[in-house]
């Protein structure tokens, strides 16, 4: 049974042009929007890690970057935009805001957007510096290449249920583990992508 | 290396200008009216020429805009609410991130007003330092909405230039305070830190090169013929509006209303200053943006005048009541940590009353109107949000635009979603 | 510094309309009577000492039992509308207060003196429930329709979320 959530060669070889080729959608609300437009600046460049394309259009997007607070007030319209992309899909929760709520405990702040989307990789900081967000970006193109991203585990799942029940058998969703992550001081550079 | 005089910067004066103002219809060119029908079009909330996040719900006749509902609140993160729970000192964070493009100012505001309460006054070297790294938040204020309003236009190269003029700008700010953009760097009675050792070099040699990315900005806009045609007549605001509505700043100066903050009702020491403030004439967009081009040159004048006038001194008031007692007395005398932890739990003790003031942001008239009950708390502390109007002021100016020019329009407005809905 | 306009005002409002009026860390206040609220502020527009052309904030604040400035005695107001005018020909500013008591949570709208009470007045509704009488359009501008409640009163709760949407995780709220 767990041998359909395996990945195979062919999904190595997709997962490695998905992660080196992402479509942001960035979905900026506040103060993270500044260190967002820092990010894609000259300087720390973003587009060096090919992610520099922003599609304005979620139909055409594959990364969900929510860029600063969330609102309840705004919470439909992201879970909204959430559904309209096309999968494979990613959503990085950029910054504090979006990961936790931040240091905003009240009735308008929703505490973090994993309330209404699932958020692969967290970024902190109030705004998080620039360097750290291309950690965050380098985290999420390791876990995209080892197809643990919540929207990949799911589309694995869901083929693996379809098959099940053409095949008359009875389904058991596995609990789905995700491998964690190798100590930074192990992995040397250039052997990310293995 | 050029001094700063040798680089002018090509502003061109308005005589120039061929200003249209308004459409001219169907009927009058010619061609036969199509029928349309009205069209309900929802931009927002997000959207991507919407800085931050807005809806703007139009109803369309065509590419006619017909009426404009605009629904802010999407950002809405409760100021208010949260600085009525934190002392006085702790909602220092919560202003940074009301005009979250020029943290600083907004900062200075919210002290200048607790002071206003406690009716002390801070040393010369604090308010030096303040006007110092108020006038360098403007000038990222104005980089920042021209650099975005510009990329939405097209013009995606002076996103990059005034960008990399702003990086050079919040290392410095890092340097001082620590963090790139929401600092946190004022207190009640002065400053956290002084300055950083070399900063005077540092600040003169950024903003000579900030004077040639300008400069290059200027050359890339301020004759380009697409831009003066999506900016010149559109959104035009008239004087009226600008007092009915209470528009201040740049966005009000392009009116025609002379009202600026520093001038009028010098706070700080502003009146030290030889400063101009340019002042528009006709209200469209170009006016707008001319009007922050020009704010920033004068910032950098103002800069020039402060660094050479600053003296030295303490950079916080030395009231036990209000100051933080230096570290090492806190950690070896009881009556210094005693007092060190008073502070800090219970807040300052502002004695109660009620205080407005107001201090010339990036957008305009910033006003903090504070009440207190005599705690360490706020009892209400209301902000009174310059972009807020210019924001109302749309549902006016956005009928008979065509939907294309929302974009520059609601650019060149600069409304901030953390200042707008607080 | 704007002394003229509170001499101004009591010369021309001798009937009791001015409440109280006063100078507190060099901003000059009046309490007006909820009645003359309109009559004070069209006067304060168009007087030609006062001329106070620009509309500068609209607010309330809930006192929660204690008074503002002027509203001394038992039984003060729950709510006081704060607004804020200023001159810029004459560079002078004013305050003035008008309470709502809390069964009776009304004022009279502002609109037709200045264009830009529009939204302060929506703004000052949606979060302290305070009505403006004659408005054209009192909805809610912070917070969303659904939301139920005046969330800014002293006695709403910080952290008392309705939230719209939420994700099925099984995760207690």
């Amino acid at each position: 049974m767990t041998g359909e959530f395996h990945t195979s060669k062919l999904d190595d070889v997709l997962n490695w042009a998905r992660k080196f080729s992402l479509f942001q959608y960035p979905f900026v609300t506040a103060c993270c929007g500044m260190e967002f437009m820092s990010v894609a600046a000259p300087k720390y460049d973003i587009a060096r890690f090919g992610a520099e394309f922003p599609r304005f259009s979620p139909r055409q997007a594959d990364l969900l970057i929510i860029v600063g607070t969330i609102t309840e007030r705004q919470g439909p319209a992201l879970r909204r935009i959430y559904e309209q992309m096309c999968e494979p899909k990613w959503v990085v929760a950029f910054g504090v805001c979006a990961s936790t709520g931040g240091f905003y405990q009240n009735y308008s702040t929703m505490p973090g957007a994993d309330q209404v989307v699932p958020v692969d990789v967290y970024i902190p900081g109030c705004p998080p510096r620039p360097e750290q967000v291309l950690d965050g970006l380098i985290l999420l193109q390791e876990r995209i290449q080892r197809g643990e991203g919540h929207n990949q585990v799911s589309i694995r799942v869901e083929a693996a249920e379809k098959k099940a029940r053409k095949q008359g058998r009875e389904f058991e969703p596995p609990l789905v583990s995700i491998r964690a992550l190798p100590p930074r001081s192990e992995t040397k550079p250039g052997t990310e992508n293995k | 290396m050029s001094t700063t005089n040798d680089i002018k910067l090509p502003l061109s004066p308005p005589q120039t200008r061929r200003v249209v103002v308004g459409y001219q219809d169907a009927e009058d060119l010619g061609a036969p009216d199509l029928p349309t029908e009205p069209l309900p079009l929802n931009m927002g909330p997000s959207h991507p020429a919407m800085h931050g996040t807005v809806r703007m719900v139009l109803e369309v006749e065509g590419e006619k805009i017909s009426s404009a509902d605009i629904q802010i609140g999407y950002l809405h993160r409760c100021f208010e609410k949260e600085s009525e729970s934190a002392t006085w000192t702790q909602v220092f964070p919560y202003t940074d991130r009301l005009n979250y493009i020029s943290p600083m100012l907004n900062n200075v505001g919210y002290a200048l007003a607790v002071e206003k309460l406690l009716e002390i006054k801070v040393p010369e070297r604090a308010q030096y330092i303040r006007v110092i790294v108020g006038e360098v938040s403007r000038i990222t204020d104005h980089l920042t909405c021209l650099g975005a309003s510009a990329m939405e236009l097209g013009a995606f190269t002076v996103f990059l230039y005034a960008l990399k003029a702003r990086e050079w700008l919040f290392e410095l700010l890092e340097e001082t305070c620590g963090a790139r953009l929401t600092s946190t760097y004022v207190r009640i009675g002065g400053l956290s830190y002084d300055l950083p050792p070399g900063f005077d070099e540092k600040l003169r040699s950024i903003l000579e090169r900030t004077k040639v990315v300008m400069s290059d900005i200027g050359k890339l806009l301020d004759r380009n013929r697409i831009f003066r045609d999506r900016m010149d007549g559109i959104g035009i605001i008239t004087k009226e509006d600008a007092l009915a509505y209470g528009i201040t700043g740049p966005v009000g100066r392009s009116t025609g209303l002379a009202y600026d903050v520093r001038k009028d009702h010098p706070y700080l020491v502003y009146d030290r200053f030889d400063f101009d403030v340019p002042i528009g004439s006709v209200g469209d967009n170009f006016d707008r943006y001319a009007v922050r081009v020009e704010e920033m040159v004068q910032s950098m004048r103002i800069l020039d005048q402060a660094l050479k006038q600053i003296p030295a001194g303490p950079v916080m008031v030395s009231d036990p009541r209000i100051a933080l007692p230096p570290k090492t007395e806190v950690y070896n005398s009881i009556e210094a940590m005693i007092a060190h932890f008073k502070i800090v739990m219970d807040g300052i003790h502002v004695p109660a009353g009620e205080a407005y003031s107001y201090t010339e942001a990036g957008n305009g008239e910033l006003g903090f109107y504070l009440v207190s009950d005599g705690t360490g708390r706020p009892w209400k502390c209301r902000v009174r949000p310059p972009c807020f109007p210019a924001t109302a002021v749309l549902t006016k100016v956005l009928p008979g635009l065509f939907i294309a020019d929302v974009v520059p329009t609601f650019g060149m407005i600069n409304m901030i979603g953390g200042e707008c809905d607080r | 510094m704007a002394k003229i306009v509170l001499d101004r005002l009591a010369a021309q409002f001798a009937g009791g309309e001015i409440l109280a009026s006063g100078t507190e860390h060099g901003d000059e206040w009046a309490r007006v009577r909820r009645d003359a609220w309109i009559a004070v502020a069209t006067f304060l527009r168009d007087d030609p000492a006062t001329k106070m052309e620009m509309f500068i904030d609209l607010t309330c604040v809930d006192r929660f039992g204690g008074g503002g400035p002027g509203a001394a005695g038992n039984d003060p107001p729950r709510f006081d509308v704060v607004l804020h005018l200023y001159s810029v020909s004459l560079k002078h500013r004013v305050r003035l207060y008008c309470g709502a008591p809390e069964d009776d949570a009304w004022v009279d709208t502002l609109v037709s003196v200045w264009a830009g009470a529009d939204w302060y007045e929506r703004e000052a509704y949606d979060l302290y429930g305070v009505r403006f009488k004659g408005h054209p359009d009192l909805r809610r501008i912070l917070m969303y329709p659904e939301f139920v409640g005046h969330p800014l009163r002293k006695d709403y709760p910080k952290e008392k979320r309705q939230p719209l949407v939420r994700r099925q995780t099984g995760m207690p709220e």
